[in-house]
């Protein structure tokens, strides 16, 4: 008991802190410049000094993320259905989502530029666009391999396909889809933050570009943090549902 | 003579991905309330009979009739109790036991009856003697345990169709024998159309009007055996000389399909050392 609560509750601390204190260490120990390498104590005071400009930034990189990830649920979920549940929808289209989530998503930024202008559009549709995929997958993976016994079960009791699939398909995807949830959580924020990078005039990826440019590289740096931050809340988020709705699939 | 609520003619069920078929040219008729009991070696097909009956299998020739539907046609809420465990992991043993009555009123109609339900449900898992269970989840219980709430979830929904696969395999003697009691009074109270797939002739006989005995795979029927003895039966019962004849019949003719099969074997692995 003791022990569990040292690993799940301390450790990660720890961890993390240990990191910021070598990595303190080494930029103090081979004096590196701030404008290469800032300091973990230098990123805490511009985080502290900028913090209102942070926060903004930071709220709409949260928005553009979490609606490019709902969105990605949606399709991904309905899409993932399908392609679970019939073989014709799944030897259709996976060559072409296959060769769709080949391409780089960066340079697909532009053409959304070009078809919605520059701003929060294309950022949604970024995040959208690459955390879309693995809850396809990992939807229909979960749906296609349903236990047969239970499926003939189902069967002999008469139930129609749509009540198979409420009754066993979709509670036994369940953990299959957290699974892709919280790898779709941090996909999005590299989506949202890329095309924010290269074409929005808000968002951490915007305040970054911003910041590098004027070679104010501690304030591109706390960027980084704060979407790291972002990322590992919304991750536990994910995990503590998962662990609440999905506790029978690991019988605990 | 009157069509029975199962009608087998000469069916053959071969899977699909194997040369040899499972079962061949079964014949056998259950009538309308009638329980019959299929015993055999192990692979002999009887558990392919069971889906067969139960529609999840449809002959590869010969005739598969149910309740005088159409072959082929969907049978209603059948109550199967199948041989591996199929507990939904994330409904508790309750839920599971409720499944049949959620299919089959809808989801209207099971809201509008919920409280009944649910008090038939905990009755019926009280009498399995799985009472304290009803709201641990499936893999929190023992083997035999999940049997009993298997065997809860076929009887809940009183169908008119009953298929039990060895459902008391992973239970002690004495639970088994109890168990044997259970399912005659359930099935002298509604008597549904009953299959009982086993092992245990003792069981067999107990349970069963007619015993069809199957030869090694792919299966075939050598013997079947109309079984006169009163009802209720009883434990005590299983120990007179009349159930024991019974008992000692089917034995030596499954002792007859093992030995042909067995003869079989001895000759294959003598050939080798001739050659
Ligand atoms: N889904 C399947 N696909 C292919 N072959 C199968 C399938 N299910 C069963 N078989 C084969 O059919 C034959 C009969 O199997 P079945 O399960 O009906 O036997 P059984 O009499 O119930 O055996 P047991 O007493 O061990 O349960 C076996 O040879 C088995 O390998
Ligand atoms: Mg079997």
């Amino acid at each position: 008991m003791v022990d569990w609560m040292l690993n799940r509750r301390v450790l990660p601390w720890l961890v993390t802190l240990g990191t910021f204190l070598l990595w303190e260490g080494v930029v103090h120990g081979f004096a590196i410049k701030t404008f290469i390498l800032p300091p973990p104590s230098l990123i805490a005071t511009t985080l502290a000094a900028q913090w209102e400009p942070i926060l903004q930034h930071s709220l709409q990189t949260l928005m553009t993320t979490l609606v490019g990830l709902a969105l990605a649920v949606g399709f991904g979920v309905v899409l993932g259905l399908a392609v679970g549940a019939s073989e014709k929808v799944y030897a259709g289209l996976y060559p072409l989502m296959v060769a769709f989530n080949s391409i780089p998503k960066v340079a697909l930024v532009p053409i959304l530029v070009i078809w919605f202008g520059i701003g929060t559009v294309p950022a949604i549709l970024t995040a959208f666009l690459i955390s879309f995929f693995p809850i396809v997958v990992n939807i229909a993976t979960g749906l296609a391999t349903v236990e047969p016994e239970l499926n003939d079960l189902m069967r002999s009791l008469g139930a129609s396909r749509l009540t198979v699939l409420r009754k066993v398909g979709l509670p036994r995807t369940l953990p299959y889809f957290f699974a892709a949830l919280k790898v779709a959580v941090t996909l999005a924020f590299v989506g949202s933050v890329i095309s924010e990078t290269v074409a929005a005039n808000a968002g951490v990826g915007y305040m970054m570009m911003v910041a590098g440019s004027r070679f104010e590289v501690p304030l591109v740096f706390a960027g980084l943090v704060v979407v790291g931050a972002m990322g590992i809340v919304l991750y536990q988020a994910f995990e503590w549902l998962e662990r609440r709705l999905t506790f029978w699939a690991s019988r605990g | 003579m009157s069509e029975g609520f199962i009608e087998l003619d000469n069916a053959t069920l071969r899977y699909p991905r194997s040369d040899t078929p499972a079962v061949v040219d079964i014949s056998l008729s259950v009538p309308s309330g009638g329980s019959v009991a299929l015993v055999g070696p192990s692979g002999c097909g009887k558990s392919s009979v069971l889906r067969l009956i139960a529609g999840l299998e449809s002959a590869t020739d010969g005739r598969v009739v149910v309740g005088g539907d159409a072959p082929g046609a969907s049978r209603g809420a059948v109550g199967v109790a199948f041989q591996k465990s199929t507990m939904l992991d994330w409904r508790t043993v309750l839920d599971n036991v409720l499944l049949p009555l959620e299919v089959v009123s809808g989801p209207a109609g099971f809201r509008a009856r919920r409280a009944e339900y649910r008090q038939r449900a905990l009755a019926l898992l009280e009498r399995l003697g799985l009472g304290e269970y009803a709201h641990r989840y499936p893999w929190e219980m023992s083997g035999g345990m999940q049997q009993r709430a298997s065997l809860c979830r076929a009887l809940i929904h009183e169908p008119d169709l009953l298929l039990l696969d060895e459902p008391f395999a992973a239970l002690d003697a004495f639970t088994r024998e109890d168990l044997w009691g259970l399912v005659q009074s359930i099935w002298r109270e509604r008597r549904p159309t009953t299959v009982l797939v086993t092992h245990d002739l003792r069981e067999a006989v107990y349970l069963a009007d007619t015993v069809y005995v199957f030869s090694k795979g792919p299966g075939r029927i050598v013997h079947r055996e109309d079984i006169d003895l009163p009802r209720p039966r009883t434990v005590e019962g299983t120990f007179e000389p009349a159930f024991v004849e019974y008992v000692q019949r089917l034995r030596g003719h499954i002792v007859e399909v093992r030995d042909i099969d067995a003869g079989r074997a001895t000759t294959d692995a003598k050939e080798p050392a001739h050659g």
